[in-house]
């Protein structure tokens, strides 16, 4: 039986965070009233003059860096053209045969290996404006041209992603790159970040290019990942039954988990590219570039390899803290007041990455601050609270954003470290559970557990374990 | 060079425009004749010219990344009848 490898190239688009439109001068925001971030220019009035943002060509020129591209020192703009009510102009504006950055790479971890996904090219463009399709029978659809015009970035990689989980390393290793960046937010659910795939099979070994498929409307990571899964199985059905690949383009329905065909090869679209005359050229010096190049920010891979130096942290804990930008701030201004990195670490990965998952929230909404989580630690270490409590008092500190001395003072939570009451409650456990003491002195040691859930139980989990421990071992 | 019918009638869909056999064949014509005129310019030696991709000595136009106030709903709907809550209205797409 013929083994097969999927051969996967991924177009990411994100949406840039600039002041304002690529080619006018409307507000970039998203979530205002309809049609009220719009101009002559973005509504494609005849006579218009698009010019270039200045800040699009430099975040495009900062992720071209970090994603170690060539910049081209000429580049330029063209159209694209298509009919669709979208895009008023019938063109976008777009970069076709000169685009601003070529030839980068990405490198991600997988459990195995390090792989380097090549990066085609990265290219400014425009977007299009958002539909609303009328409800019901209506016999219209409604056109909000908010969006039109605003910054993209159209990132391109070569074919060198092999499996789905690849495809979603890369995804979360780029959206970590361009926000660190800072010149997006890379929120997919807004779409300031959207995917699509081109997929194709091969007899591991070769290194022939098959006709690939092309799947769109993914709108997660993990999405990505499941329809890329899907589409590797539909093929190799395909092959194994010995029927042709037809190219073409499918659309993910993430409720049903599935794709399904959207158009075919002779349906694509012709778009007639062709210089853009009222934009200007690009001729962009080394100077220039190099000036931008130094204000790069520290990078997540280079971050991570700081926090194993610095911190003494493992890679898997490294690597999860800097993933976000924010994370990672978060962290560093933690340790900046508290002695024990891993400690910190362990909260944060867990708890608090808990929490913000739960409630569907990112680090800059929680009212939980660096400072309450090392107050926190600190009563830990005093020995005010234990670490069961501790739980508690983050998750209502989390909850409320009040200091951790407040929860512990308003729950009465402070640990009971009280010999003479703590030795009271073991001589009660103990007298109460006679057999489970014979159990433990028959060698069973699990039957201590149960003496100091007991004592803890009692307590509602505030008595000093280490105490209670040493108080049912003098007692045995 | 020559155009086919073929490709006469892609150019037709992709401009969105319906065409009658008559008017195919006319334009086929029309079409074959101007690239014939056209191609003229094949003749010239372009050996040492480097490829025109613009046409005035300019480069590197920019604006400042600052916002300028857009239109007043009033403008933005200024030419047309056609809209509902904020939005443009047009025929139905899906």
């Amino acid at each position: 039986m013929v083994e097969y490898e999927a051969v996967i190239g991924l177009e990411v688009h994100v949406e840039l965070r600039t002041k304002t439109k690529a080619f006018c001068s409307c507000p970039n925001e998203f979530g205002s009233e309809p049609n009220s971030n719009v101009c002559p220019i973005c509504l494609a009035m005849p006579g218009t003059l698009p010019v270039l943002n200045k800040s699009l060509l430099e975040y495009g020129i900062r992720t071209g860096l970090a994603l170690n591209c060539e910049i081209a020192h000429f580049c330029k703009f063209d159209r694209k053209n298509y009919f669709y009510p979208d895009l008023p102009k019938a063109y976008q504006l777009s970069q076709s045969d000169f685009p601003l950055c070529l030839h980068g790479y990405l490198d991600v971890e997988t459990d195995l290996e390090t792989r380097r996904i090549r990066i085609n090219r990265v290219h400014m463009e425009e977007d299009a404006g958002k539909l609303v399709h009328g409800e019901g029978n209506a016999d219209y659809s409604l056109v909000d041209l908010n969006r039109g015009g605003v910054p993209l970035l159209e990132i391109v990689t070569e074919p060198d992603i092999r499996t789905p989980e690849e495809a979603r390393l890369y995804l979360e290793n780029l959206k970590a790159i361009i926000q660190y960046l800072g010149v997006s937010d890379c929120k997919m659910e807004e779409g300031s970040l959207r995917c699509d795939a081109n997929i194709s099979l091969r007899p591991v070994g070769t290194d022939i290019l098959n006709t690939k498929v092309e799947i769109k409307n993914m709108n997660s990571f993990r999405a990505v990942q499941r329809a890329l899964e899907g589409e590797i199985e539909r093929q190799h059905g395909l092959y194994e039954t010995g029927e042709s690949i037809i190219q073409q383009t499918r659309g993910w329905d993430d409720v049903t988990g599935t794709t399904s065909l959207m158009r075919t090869k002779e349906e694509a679209a012709d778009y007639r590219y062709f210089p853009d005359p009222d934009l200007v050229p690009i001729h962009l010096t080394s100077e220039l570039v190099e000036s931008i190049r130094k204000g790069l920010p520290e990078l997540p891979a280079a971050r991570k390899e700081r926090f194993m130096d610095d911190f003494g942290l493992p890679a898997y804990d490294a690597g999860v803290l800097t993933s976000s930008r924010e994370l990672a701030d978060y962290f560093e201004k933690c340790v900046s007041d508290y002695h024990d990195p891993k400690k910190v670490s362990n909260w944060v990965m867990v708890e608090f990455l808990r929490l913000l998952n739960t409630h569907n929230m990112e680090v800059r909404d929680a009212k939980l601050t660096p400072s309450h989580l090392v107050e926190m630690l600190q009563l830990m270490d005093q020995g005010t609270i234990s670490g069961k409590i501790a739980k508690t008092v983050f998750e209502e500190m989390f909850a409320t954003g009040k200091k951790a001395g407040i929860v512990v003072e308003e729950k009465g939570l402070l640990q009971i470290s009280d010999e003479s009451k703590l030795a009271e409650m073991v001589e009660a456990v103990l007298s109460a559970h006679p057999e489970v003491v014979e159990d433990y002195r028959k060698g069973k040691g699990k039957a201590l557990g149960f003496l100091v859930g007991q004592v803890m139980k009692q307590t509602r989990g505030k008595a000093n374990p280490q105490m209670v421990n040493k108080l049912l071992l003098e007692r045995i | 060079m020559k155009l086919t019918r073929e490709e006469i009638e892609q150019v037709a869909e992709l401009a969105h425009i319906a065409l009658g056999e008559d008017e195919i064949i006319e334009l086929h014509n029309q079409f074959n004749d101007f690239i014939q005129f056209v191609e003229t310019i094949n003749d010239i030696n372009t050996d040492d010219v480097e490829p025109t991709y613009y046409l005035l000595p300019l480069k590197n136009v920019w604006r400042p990344d600052q916002h300028h106030q857009p239109l007043a709903p009033d403008e933005v709907f200024h030419n047309t009848h056609e809209h509902d809550g904020g939005f443009f209205k047009v025929p139905r797409i899906l």
